[in-house]
């Protein structure tokens, strides 16, 4: 990979926190175009390695490399507006720093939820929310896209939804996506490279090579290479907010529905 | 000036000298009020306003302004909780407890040294805004004007991390600088507000506004402003009970704010 597509580097990674290692000589490597999707069970130290290559905190040893000037748009995992702040989703995305309400309405149309400038911000449902944080982070022009478990909430169909939107968005942008999920086959067809976590990178690769590889068997177990949670038949089409918005009969052609 | 100015007013001045001070008050109280609900630092409050006993020990100690001393001692808490690591093995408002009863027990310790010196500790838990004096005015005008610009410049930052705070980080927010920023403002509130309402009631200055401002509030400048409205008339209806009936003041302000908090409930919430 060249280097005009390089965004970010961590080299031989390690975070230990009271006598714990919770990172063990982790190294990745984030490019311009690609979506790499961080995989591993819980406590595995994704939301740890995240925030090391955001700067949150230090690593103990190994460094962080950055482009110079890197942008990034962090969409955040667990997030809860507290109920005493009253907050519009148009004050909202004016946090992320100067922008034009024309640019604000632009980033929400292109991600399909026009209608919630206005709206307060508690009561937005999981997937509206999703979509607010995106646009937040989109609205910083990043280079490089980092989401924390984005679909957390959503179905299956919202989650799916979700990848083909920041797949598109890598492709109309051209940005690097760093992804964290805990459902490899929902990201499968979104996702460049998979980095298997536990800790220590237990393996790399396409995503059909991940999982068929003994080290993410040994992690996930083979139960969930399943495929049958999402081919089942499917007699109509959500939109967006996990709404049903049409009874289109093109999933009976095919006996189950691809919910593209 | 002022004196002519209740002349012309028909008010006593010391009167006068109250409801600007009050006024003066609730100007700064409204939107770091709203911020301490936000946050949910009314009992980080709480630890400033506890720890101002010691404050004033050390400002007579050390011969200077009690009122320095508190914004002193508060100053220090507020370096202290800044900066403190969230994995020290304690909650928040343990370690809170521990400063707030230590620093207030450690103050009433070291005032009882001080033979040569009588403290009204009266005065102090309960405040009098009836014995304002002008200098005391010209330091609330100053920390108005000071406090106001500073929470003005750090407004969208403590906002964004208000929301999120790593999410702030990343967007290049300066969170540790914001949060001491706050804090310091909040140690100069509390040090001029405990002249007014006293110790044990400075917080309510802070919370009971914001809180009554809430349900009318769509934004959160509109409910910092709604914060300084209703803490201005809390203050106002608060010293005209205290005028009519002879009730303390201080106290009549706090039950005047919490009666509006009260009438504001009938309102549903709006955004």
């Amino acid at each position: 990979m060249g280097d005009n597509n390089f965004l970010l580097r961590a080299a031989k990674v390690s975070v230990r926190r009271n006598g714990r290692t919770l990172l063990n000589a982790v190294s990745l490597s984030l490019y311009a175009g690609k979506i790499v999707t961080l995989v591993g069970p819980n406590g595995a130290g994704k939301t740890t390695l995240v925030q090391v290559l955001l700067g949150l905190i230090a690593a103990d040893e190994g460094q962080v490399k950055r482009r110079e000037g890197l942008v990034i748009g962090y969409v955040p995992q667990r997030f809860a507006v507290p109920p005493s702040l009253p907050m519009d989703v148009d004050g909202f995305l004016r946090l992320a720093g100067k922008s034009s309400l024309a640019e604000r309405r632009a980033v929400l149309q292109r991600l399909d939820v026009p209608d919630l400038q206005g709206a307060a911000l508690h009561t937005l449902s999981g997937g509206e929310l999703q979509r607010v944080l995106l646009a937040r982070a989109l609205l910083r022009i990043p280079q490089l896209l980092v989401l924390d478990e984005p679909a957390q909430g959503l179905d299956v169909h919202g989650q799916q939804e979700l990848y083909r939107l920041i797949a598109e968005l890598r492709d109309e942008s051209g940005c690097g996506v760093l992804m964290v999920s805990h459902d490899l086959h929902l990201v499968m067809a979104a996702t460049d490279q998979v980095v298997c976590l536990e800790q220590h990178v237990c393996c790399v690769g396409t995503p059909e090579a991940i999982s068929q590889h003994p080290e993410y068997l040994r992690l996930f177990g083979t139960d969930l290479r399943g495929f049958a949670l999402y081919q089942h038949h499917h007699d109509h089409v959500h939109d967006l907010h996990g709404n049903v918005v049409s009874t289109s009969s093109s999933c009976a052609s095919t006996g189950g529905c691809n919910h593209a | 000036m002022l004196e002519s100015l209740a002349q012309v007013l028909g008010m006593p001045d010391f009167l006068l000298r109250a409801v600007l001070g009050g006024m003066g008050i609730a100007l700064l109280a409204g939107p770091l009020g709203c911020f301490v609900v936000w946050r949910r630092m009314a009992y980080f409050g709480e630890t400033l306003t506890h720890s101002a006993f010691l404050g004033v020990g050390l400002g007579l100690l050390l011969h200077v302004e009690p009122m320095i001393g508190v914004a002193a001692m508060g100053a220090v808490i507020a370096v202290i909780l800044a900066r403190r690591h969230p994995a020290e093995g304690l909650a928040e408002d343990t370690l809170l407890g521990l400063l707030a009863h230590s620093s207030l027990a450690l103050g009433l310790v070291l005032l009882a040294f001080m033979e040569d010196v009588r403290v009204d500790l009266f005065a102090y838990l309960f405040g009098d805004i009836l014995a304002l004096s002008a200098s005391e005015l010209l330091w609330i005008g100053l920390a108005d004007v000071l406090g106001l610009l500073l929470l003005a410049s750090m407004w969208q930052g403590l906002l964004a991390m208000t929301v999120h705070e790593s999410l702030a980080a990343v967007e290049g927010r300066r969170v540790m600088a914001l949060r001491l920023g706050f804090m310091l403002v909040l140690a100069v509130f509390v040090a001029l507000a405990m002249k007014l309402v006293g110790i044990l009631l400075t917080v309510s200055m802070l919370i009971i506004p914001a809180a009554a401002a809430r349900r009318l509030a769509r934004t959160p400048s509109q409910m910092a402003v709604g914060a300084v409205l209703a803490g201005m008339l809390a203050t106002g209806l608060g010293l005209a009970a205290s005028m009519q009936w002879d009730t303390p003041a201080g106290p009549s302000m706090v039950v005047a704010a919490a009666a509006l908090f009260v009438v504001m409930m009938i309102f549903p919430r709006r955004g």
